[in-house]
C-alpha cells in the first residue's frame, strides 16, 4: 500500500499519477478463514479492521453481495453525534465519535471528518424538558453537550426561522464536536487498511446459506462456492433478518426504507447540522454546497431502497418552514436505504443461538456515526467473547426486558 | 404509492389514508406464558424479503382493521382480507401461489 501524503502527491506527479496502484486488492476467495464477516458496509469493515489491529487476527474475509459501501454506509446523511440518553449508548457512540477525531490519521485516508457542531431543535415544551434531561445525562457520562437558548440558535444558524408557522424554536441541544464525515471515504479507508493487513474483501459475492454442525457455525455458502470459517460475523443492516433466517433464528428487527435527498449546490449558508425532530426533518450543507436533507422512515416493511413519496413531501414541508430560503431550491437526487429497526431503537451486538456466529445490526436510522466504536466493540466480542462496549447490547435484553430505550431521545431518523 | 383496497368499505385507499399495524397473525400471549413466548409475541419478527402478511387500519376512512398480503421485495399486493381470521383465506394464498410457486411464511404455504 502506498502511503498518502503531500510528498507522495508531488512525487507521483513526476510520473503523471500513473503509479498509485489499487487502494484494495481483488482476491479470489480461499477455502477457509479464521473469521468471515458478511457485509462490507462501514460496520463490517471496521469490525475486520479492529480484529486485525487490536487482536492480530488477519486471516479474515469480508464478503459483500454488491460493492463495498454500497449499502446504507453510502446512502446516509453522515451526521455524527453522541448525545444519547442511556449510559451504554453514550459509551459506544462517544467511543465512535472520539475515534472519528483521528480516523483520517489512523487510516492514512482523508475521511473528511468535520466537527462543525450539531443542533437538535426543541420545538415543544416536551422536547425542551427532554433535551435538558439529555444534557444533564451527557454531563454525567462525560459527553460534552449543552442546552442553548433561541438567541444562540439564531447566531449559529442565521438562515433559521425561529417563529415557524406551526412550532417556534424554543432552544436546542448543542454538541459542538458533532458533525459530519464523508461516508464513502469511511468505507474506503477501512477497506484499504484491511486489504493492507492481508484480509480478503470479496465483492459481488452473496452469502446464500449459513452452514452449521451440532449447533456450531462451520462456514457459509456463497455465489462463489462454499467457504469454511471458525467464526462468523454477520453485519448486513437491512438484510439481518434474511441472514438470521438462513441460520434458523428470528430477530427483533423490522426492515424499512429511509430516504434522503440533496439539492443543487449553493453558496455556503449553513455551517452546522440542524435536526428538527418535531416537524420531522434535518439538514446540513455538504462541502460541494448541496443541502443534504433527511426525514422519516416508511411505516411498513420493504426492501426496495426507494421509500414512499409522501415522506419526501413531509420532510421538505418541515424544512421550508424552518429554513424559508430553501423553498426555491431544486432537488437533484433522492434515494433510499433499508434500515434495520429494533423495538428500543438501540443496536444489537451479540452472540447468537448458533455458536461461533455473531451479529451486529439494529443500527436502524443512525448507525453511520457509530461505525468506529461499533467495529471496535464487535471485534473484541468476536475475539474474546465479550466486550464492555457491547455487553449491554445483547439479543437477550429483549427476553429479559432490559431495554436501552432511545426512542424518546431520537424522535427522527438520522 | 402503496394502494390497498379496504375489504370492509371497498375503497382503494392510498397509503396516506391507512396506518400500518405490523406483522399479522401474531399469537397473543397472556398470563402464564413464559419469557420466551412473550419475547416471540412482543419482539421477534419474520421481517421477510418476499411474501408478507400484515395488519393495516383504514385510519382516515372507515376506521376498520384488516389484513393484507404483500411482497416486501417487489411491493406487489396479493390482496386484502378480513381482520377476523387466524389465517389468510384460500383466494389470497391461491393468488400468491400463482405468482410465487412454493412460497412459505411461518406455517402457511
Ligand atoms: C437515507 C439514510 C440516512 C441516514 N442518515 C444517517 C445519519 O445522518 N447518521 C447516522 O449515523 N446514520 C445514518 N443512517 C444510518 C446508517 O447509514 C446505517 O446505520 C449504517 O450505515 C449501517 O452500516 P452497516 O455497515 O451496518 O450496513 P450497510 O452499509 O448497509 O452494509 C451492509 C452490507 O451487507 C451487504 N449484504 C447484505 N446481505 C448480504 C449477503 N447475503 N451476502 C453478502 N453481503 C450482504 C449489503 O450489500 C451491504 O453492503 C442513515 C441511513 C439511511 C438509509
Ligand atoms: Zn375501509
Amino acid at each position: 500500500m502506498k502511503k498518502y501524503s503531500a510528498f507522495a502527491i508531488a512525487k507521483e506527479a513526476l510520473t503523471y499519477h500513473k503509479g498509485w496502484g489499487r487502494a484494495w486488492a481483488k482476491p479470489a476467495p480461499k477455502s477457509h478463514y479464521d473469521v468471515i464477516i458478511v457485509g462490507a458496509g462501514g460496520h463490517g469493515l471496521a469490525t475486520a479492521y479492529y480484529l486485525g489491529r487490536n487482536f492480530g487476527i488477519t486471516n479474515v474475509a469480508i464478503i459483500e453481495k454488491g460493492w463495498l459501501g454500497g449499502g446504507n454506509t453510502g446512502r446516509n446523511t453522515t451526521i455524527i453525534r453522541s448525545n444519547y440518553l442511556q449510559d451504554p449508548s453514550a459509551a459506544i457512540y462517544e467511543k465512535a465519535r472520539s475515534l472519528y477525531e483521528t480516523l483520517s490519521q489512523d487510516l492514512n485516508y482523508n475521511i473528511m471528518f468535520s466537527p462543525r457542531g450539531v443542533i437538535m431543535l426543541a420545538q415543544t415544551h416536551h422536547e425542551v424538558r427532554g433535551y435538558k434531561r439529555t444534557a444533564h445525562a451527557n454531563a454525567l457520562q462525560g459527553v460534552t453537550t449543552e442546552w442553548i437558548e433561541p438567541k444562540r440558535v439564531k447566531e449559529l444558524v442565521p438562515i433559521i426561522n425561529l417563529h415557524g408557522p406551526r412550532y417556534p424554536v424554543l432552544g436546542g441541544l448543542w454538541q459542538a464536536r458533532g458533525g459530519t464525515a464523508r461516508h464513502d471515504a469511511v468505507a474506503w479507508g477501512y477497506a484499504r487498511a484491511c486489504s493492507d493487513m492481508g484480509m480478503d474483501i470479496i465483492q459481488q459475492t452473496e452469502v446464500t446459506a449459513v452452514k452449521r454442525s451440532g449447533g456450531k457455525v462451520t462456514g457459509v455458502s456463497t455465489t462463489q462456492g462454499d467457504i469454511s470459517c471458525n467464526k462468523l460475523g454477520v453485519v448486513v443492516a437491512g438484510h439481518s433478518g434474511v441472514l438470521a433466517d438462513m441460520a434458523g433464528f428470528r430477530l427483533p428487527i423490522e426492515s424499512v426504507p429511509l430516504q434522503a435527498l440533496v439539492s443543487e449546490p449553493i453558496k455556503p449558508c449553513m455551517d452546522v447540522v440542524v435536526m428538527a425532530n418535531t416537524v420531522h426533518g434535518y439538514m446540513s450543507q455538504s462541502d460541494k454546497g448541496e443541502m443534504v436533507i433527511g426525514g422519516g422512515t416508511d411505516s411498513h416493511n420493504a426492501y426496495t431502497q426507494r421509500g414512499s413519496f409522501h415522506h419526501v413531501e413531509e420532510t421538505v414541508r418541515a424544512l421550508c418552514e424552518t429554513f424559508p430560503m430553501i423553498s426555491r431550491l431544486k432537488m437533484l437526487r433522492q434515494w433510499g436505504g433499508i434500515v434495520d429497526v429494533t423495538g428500543d431503537r438501540s443496536p444489537i451486538l451479540s452472540k447468537t443461538p448458533v455458536e461461533g456466529m455473531f451479529i451486529n445490526c439494529g443500527w436502524g436510522t443512525g448507525g453511520f456515526k457509530a461505525i468506529p466504536g461499533s467495529g471496535w466493540g464487535m471485534a473484541e466480542l468476536i475475539a474474546k467473547g465479550h466486550s464492555p462496549l457491547t455487553d449491554q447490547f445483547g439479543l437477550d435484553r429483549f427476553r429479559e426486558g432490559r431495554f436501552i430505550d432511545e426512542s424518546v431521545a431520537a424522535g427522527v431518523a438520522h | 404509492m402503496l394502494i390497498l383496497t379496504c375489504p370492509y368499505c371497498s375503497v382503494a385507499a392510498d397509503e396516506t389514508e391507512l396506518s400500518a399495524g405490523g406483522e399479522a397473525h401474531v399469537k397473543r400471549e397472556t398470563v402464564g406464558a413464559d419469557d420466551a413466548a412473550f419475547e416471540q409475541y412482543l419482539f421477534q419478527r419474520e421481517n421477510p424479503k418476499g411474501i408478507h402478511f400484515e395488519r393495516w387500519r383504514h385510519a382516515a376512512g372507515c376506521g376498520k382493521w384488516f389484513h393484507a398480503a404483500r411482497c416486501t421485495n417487489t411491493l406487489e399486493v396479493f390482496g386484502t382480507y378480513s381482520a377476523q381470521t387466524l389465517e389468510p383465506p384460500k383466494n389470497i394464498t391461491d393468488a400468491i401461489s400463482a405468482a410465487r410457486p412454493g412460497w412459505t411464511w411461518r406455517n402457511f404455504s
